[in-house]
């Protein structure tokens, strides 16, 4: 064991990548959760993003059209979810469910062909004087778009819940859908959107994985990311700053029991990889059990069917 | 336009209908599914649905293979379907189906290669016992720290899968494997095996006991002040709190049979048909008895029902990739799309289409 081969800077540098899909697709469903929608669907919808971004970004050379086309195809996906909730008013929990099992075997079936390929190479922006200083440079400039473009994203997320008319309405209809619908607010299409925006961050979380992170489509490669996105969301208390704080802790464990197992740490290789999970499961159990603190912060409605009677 | 009109009670003839329509409904959209994969949908449907049973080529391989694959599929929705009703969302009996199985075996591996008949109910006692504590786990996180059962149990799957990886190349590693990861295999060790009873039906213990826990919750369920209280719970959590029903006690109580339940699976699965405990031991089955325990409406002879016909997908799927190249994940895309259909469908059940034509506020 040598832990000196550890570089911190390399270690928190990483840590940011590690940490970039789960960050996306919490956000995104942060912005469902709000809305009063639990979608635990996100597995689903980041593996297709997975596999529909990689796939075209290999057929067209541009990584950039396959983070667009992992935006939309989760986004699609989500909507059958949107369908299933908000017209045909099916249970969130078992539709969520059965989101992730078709995601799970479909993007399966599309990747058949797309395993052992690599993908376009994402660039990396490399600012010329800012990534030269040491330390700080490698950690904070020195990484692909989507990394800036996750954090942005929160940034504009928590702006908007809260400065905006938009997301006091989104708000609105996730506390109190009852309220909203009678204020003249149309709760089923404020839903839906949110359910797609969240499709589209998942499916942008899942295409990181596929063509940054690992860079390559093999099966269930997303291997929970999606369920981790979820606990966060919990973490945060709903709170989208707190995503990034979650998203990087948990993506500080990831890259930590990496460089673990590369020091030759004398602990199995499996008991290192779960630990993200079991983690993810203390911090849960934390934040939980101060039970004041997470009512206060859940949106009301949160899981509850919709139907307007009148 | 047309409008949903909540039914006062879910109607009773849609609730049979549905799981009946969303079958009709996946073999349609599945032919489509097929027709894009290049292949010819009816005959598809026909290998998938019809051949494992009645053709001469296949039917007499592939019928016995129908009860090994319900079994567990049966035994793990049975146990799901009574939290289901209550509301209580344990997603994770792939992770009690794992840790229940490695229980089961380690036991048994501990006395190879001793003889007695001891052992094989040792090791149904550890396996049941393997998967109601793995179980415990969420229920008592969220008893004790009211922390999310549905989270808590789906992170335990990729933890026990991690584990079962851990003891294929460490603790229960075949000391005769040459290395290679993996258990000892339960058909070279009599006592401890879990093999068919009668042979050319594929029924095994674990089938056997699928069939017990149908009649157990049947029996539960109707006659059972517990299965009451469960109903009770689901559709009226309120009223249960009212009526002396403990919320505790019942997230407890239903975790735990699925826990027994689904650790049973694993172990009549690791003993018999799989053999051993190796990387790829598991193969959804906790999963997929999640759709079964659905499509069967969270009822034992449903779920009976429900189980044969996934077996007959998982089956027919086997056969289709084999006769067609259909690729092994359309099957798992196809079972997805029956759940979806179910849910879809079941606005049938608690709505009535009403035709409105002028608005009259």
């Amino acid at each position: 064991m040598d832990l000196s081969t550890i570089n911190p800077v390399l270690l928190v540098a990483s840590l940011m990548v590690a940490a970039t899909p789960i960050m996306l697709a919490a956000i995104g469903e942060l912005v469902v959760e709000k809305a009063g929608v639990l979608n635990l669907g996100v597995e689903g919808m980041m593996i297709i993003g997975a596999i529909c971004g990689f796939a075209i970004a290999v057929e067209t050379g541009s990584p950039l059209l396959g983070f667009v086309a992992a935006a939309v195809a989760g986004a699609i996906l989500s909507l059958l979810f949107a369908f299933l909730t908000q017209i045909l008013l099916a249970n969130q929990v078992a539709s969520g469910l059965a989101l992730t099992l078709f995601g799970l075997g479909l993007s399966a079936l599309i990747g058949q062909s797309y395993a052992g390929i690599k993908p376009p190479p994402t660039p990396k922006i490399d600012i010329p004087l800012l990534s030269d200083i040491p330390v700080l440079g490698p950690i904070l400039f020195g990484h692909d778009l989507m990394v800036y473009f996750a954090i942005l994203l929160i940034a504009i997320v928590w702006a908007v819940l809260k400065y905006t008319r938009l997301g006091l309405i989104l708000r609105a209809v996730g506390e109190n859908h009852d309220a909203a619908h009678a204020l003249g607010y149309k709760v089923v299409r404020i839903r839906i959107l949110a359910i797609m925006f969240g499709g589209a961050c998942a499916g942008l979380g899942g295409a990181y994985l596929s063509l940054i992170r690992v860079p390559q489509w093999t099966e269930g490669m997303t291997a929970g990311a999606g369920w981790i996105a979820l606990a966060i969301v919990v973490f945060a208390s709903w709170k989208p700053w707190r995503v990034m704080l979650g998203a990087y802790l948990f993506g500080g464990v990831t890259v930590l029991q990496f460089n673990l197992q590369a020091a030759g740490v004398n602990i199995p290789v499996q008991y290192l990889s779960m630990s993200p999970y079991l983690i993810t499961i203390l911090v849960l159990v934390i934040m939980s059990s101060s039970k004041a603190r997470s009512a206060m912060n859940a949106p009301a409605a949160l899981g509850r069917i919709f139907h307007a009677t009148h | 336009m047309l409008r949903l009109e909540k039914r006062p009670m879910p109607s009773k003839a849609w609730t049979i209908a549905t799981p009946v329509l969303a079958v009709i409904a996946t073999m349609v959209a599945g032919g489509i599914l097929f027709a894009i994969l290049g292949k010819d949908p009816v005959e598809a449907i026909r290998i998938i649905f019809w051949d494992p049973l009645f053709s001469d080529q296949f039917a007499s391989y592939s019928r016995p293979q129908l009860l090994v694959k319900a079994g567990p599929l049966i035994l793990i929705a049975i146990g799901l379907s009574f939290g289901f009703r209550a509301g209580i969302w344990n997603i994770g009996a792939e992770g009690q189906y794992i840790i229940g199985a490695i229980t089961g075996a380690a036991v048994g591996l501990a006395f190879y290669p001793a003889g007695g008949w001891y052992i094989f109910p040792l090791m149904v006692i550890a396996g049941a016992f393997g998967g109601w504590l793995w179980a415990m786990i969420p229920a008592i996180l969220r008893t004790k720290f009211n922390t999310n059962e549905i989270l808590v149990s789906l992170l335990l799957v990729y933890v026990a899968e991690h584990i079962m990886s851990a003891m294929s190349f460490g603790l229960l590693r075949n000391p005769e494997g040459h290395g290679f990861p993996g258990s000892r295999n339960f058909r070279d060790y009599d006592i401890a095996a879990n093999p068919e009873l009668i042979t050319g039906t594929g029924m095994h213990w674990g089938v056997v006991a699928a069939f017990v826990a149908v009649i157990f919750a049947y029996v539960m369920m109707t006659r059972h002040i517990m299965g009451y209280q469960i109903t009770l719970a689901g559709q009226s959590p309120r009223a249960a709190r009212f009526g002396g029903v403990n919320p505790n006690r019942l997230v407890v109580l239903c975790f735990g049979i699925s826990g027994v339940l689904a650790g049973l699976a694993g172990m009549f699965e690791v003993t018999g048909p799989a053999g051993q405990i190796s990387t790829d031991f598991n193969q959804g089955y906790g999963f997929t008895a999640i759709i079964v325990a659905f499509l069967g409406r969270l009822h034992p002879v449903g779920i009976l029902l429900a189980g044969l016909l996934m077996a007959l997908t998982y089956i027919g799927g086997d056969l289709a990739q084999l006769m067609l190249s259909l690729p092994k994940p359309a099957i798992q895309a196809f079972q997805g799309m029956l759940l979806f259909f179910l849910l879809a469908f079941d606005m049938l059940t608690n709505f009535r289409i009403r035709l409105s034509r002028t608005e009259t506020a």
